[in-house]
């Protein structure tokens, strides 16, 4: 397996089995919405529960208070700990917190970095906590480092995309495997491309194919299918 | 063999799996009904893993291995995950383990008492000779309320049940709060650690000092007698937990500073759920036994003697013998 490109946000993973998981970790606007939405719910949950806890007077403004104190500090450790490490916001955004080592978070990590928010957040709207996410390279900031927690991308299952059909050609010469990957992502892919993306894309291989624009992209699909195995 | 083959030839394994585990993850007991017995999930994790390799050194496309690495993680996360404890794990952990921490940082621990008792008794000196002073830190309206809810006598505002437990929402909201912020301001080389201390060190030395010089000394301490050693301990100990953090990152030692830091929040945050008890133990008891006047002053101190008494048992003592 290559190395993560330098531009990716991969962090690879080697587990105890000798491979290597790759965790797609997020970055600072992702995890900004997912506090953005989170912060919605708790304070609409407690603008709620004010509006009825208000008929019980005194007493219950002592509940409320308590209530707020809950919220606003245990609402994502709770959620982090018993929830597969994700809160409201953090799961409508696709992320989940995990130890760095990719595995669920436990009850002491979750307190760290949530209590640590506290100065994550400081002096204003997670200023030091951005500039520590963005000096690092899993954009941990201040209370993920103290609790070596990373926030990663809950992965959606993928539907495998089908080769366009075709008839499938031999290749003349053998591939790397880094090589034969990058053809079939390319014909994979083809779908997601404009026709004249995917012309400019097969001209790089035209050296190789001794073709141009549309004849050289079926010509690489035509190679993608038989390195699939698709029958000729 | 091609990529196709190698797909049909394994495709039913892996649905069996990513079906196996979509019902650990939803916490469904996994022996009904699952598609593996919970028995056989490691090895079927470990032949993922060589489809997983062998996928990547053939070169197989970029969507077969975003299929195949969620579910290898997936089941990473099952299989190595720390094991869930219940909650008479905190009973142990407050029986046992907190006051042996406690004992551990026993120099930070006398650092902190320095840092908050030493201004605390200075202060209370300064302003009890020039009570004028308490103007330097406190603002006149809140000298003004202080005087009003001290003034011995029956009070204008005499609490009932309600209110108490009005108050005890506010302290429990207040001060477990001000010592969470005290424990990650010391992540900043200890620095905000320190400045809670000294700023609650000198506030609460200049009302005492203050309301002692008025003359209203019976009405403040034995209000503040009950659940004094619980309140004044929890923040000592709060600050214990930041300055170890502070102090990591400042003097890692042997190890990176990064490392250091981890190690030192994971055994402070441990330190601050013992202050958490503490705190809410000190709460209850100021909503609910301080604000009550109609006890005699002798009970009342002797109440506050025996918690300090209690709070030094505890954490000299407990937890010596092997359970």
């Amino acid at each position: 397996m290559s190395a993560p490109a330098l531009l990716d946000t991969v962090h690879p993973l080697e587990t105890p089995e000798g491979i290597t998981l790759n965790l797609r970790v997020a970055g600072p606007l992702a995890r900004a919405l997912a506090w953005a939405a989170d912060s919605l719910i708790k304070y609409g949950a407690l603008w709620g529960l004010l509006l009825a806890l208000a008929f019980l007077g005194q007493g219950g403004f002592g509940l409320w208070l308590i209530a707020l104190f809950l919220t606003e500090w245990f609402y994502p450790v709770l959620f982090e700990v018993y929830a597969d490490g994700a809160t409201p916001g953090k799961k409508a955004l696709g992320l989940k917190v995990v130890h760095a080592n990719g595995t669920p978070v436990d009850w002491p990590a979750a307190l760290i970095r949530n209590l640590l928010r506290a100065v994550d957040f400081l002096p204003a709207f997670y200023g030091f906590g951005v500039v520590a996410m963005l000096s690092n390279r899993h954009f941990q900031r201040l209370g993920d480092l103290a609790a070596g927690t990373v926030v990663i991308y809950r992965e959606p299952p993928t539907t495998t995309p089908a080769l366009p059909p075709g008839p499938a050609l031999p290749l003349g010469a053998p591939l790397s495997p880094t090589e034969q990957r990058l053809l079939l992502d390319f014909a994979e892919r083809g779908a997601t491309l404009n026709p004249e993306r995917r012309a400019e894309l097969a001209e790089l291989l035209a050296g190789f194919t001794g073709l141009h624009g549309q004849a050289g992209v079926e010509r690489l699909q035509a190679h993608a299918r038989w390195l699939m195995g698709e029958p000729s | 063999m091609k990529q196709r083959h190698f797909e049909q030839r394994h495709a039913a394994d892996w649905r069996t799996f990513a079906a196996t585990l979509d019902r650990l993850e939803h916490r469904q007991s996994a022996e009904t009904a699952a598609p593996l017995p919970v028995a056989e999930l490691p090895g079927a994790y470990r032949r993922l893993c060589q489809h997983l390799a062998i996928a990547r050194t053939r070169g197989y496309s970029g969507a077969l291995l975003d299929r195949l690495n969620p579910l290898a993680l997936r089941a990473y996360q099952q299989l190595y995950r720390a094991p869930q404890r219940r909650w008479p794990v905190v009973l142990d952990f407050l029986t046992g383990d907190f006051p042996r921490r406690v004992r551990a940082e026993a120099r930070l621990f006398w650092l902190c008492a320095a840092l908050f008792y030493l201004p605390l008794l200075g202060m209370a000196v300064a302003v009890h000779q020039t009570p004028e002073l308490i103007y330097s830190v406190l603002p006149p309206e809140t000298v003004a309320d202080l005087e009003a809810m001290y003034a011995p006598g029956p009070r204008a505002d005499a609490r009932n049940a309600t209110d108490n437990l009005a108050m005890f929402g506010f302290y429990i909201y207040n001060n477990i709060s001000i010592a969470f912020r005290t424990f990650a301001g010391g992540i900043l080389l200890g620095i905000g650690s320190v400045l809670v201390l000294l700023f609650n060190g000198v506030f609460i030395g200049a009302i005492s000092g203050y309301l002692t010089a008025r003359g209203y000394a019976e009405t403040f301490y034995t209000f503040v007698a009950g659940h004094g050693a619980f309140e004044l301990t929890g923040i000592v100990l709060a600050g214990v937990a930041g300055l170890k953090m502070g102090w990591a990152v400042a003097a890692p030692g042997r190890l990176s500073r990064l490392e250091a830091l981890r190690r030192a929040a994971a055994g402070g945050v441990r330190i601050l759920i013992g202050v958490i008890a503490l705190l809410v133990l000190a709460a209850f008891i100021e909503a609910f036994w301080s604000g009550n006047r109609a006890v005699p002053a002798a009970i009342k101190y002797a109440v506050g003697a025996a918690g300090w008494g209690l709070v030094i048992l505890y954490l000299t003592r407990a937890g010596r013998r092997a359970p």
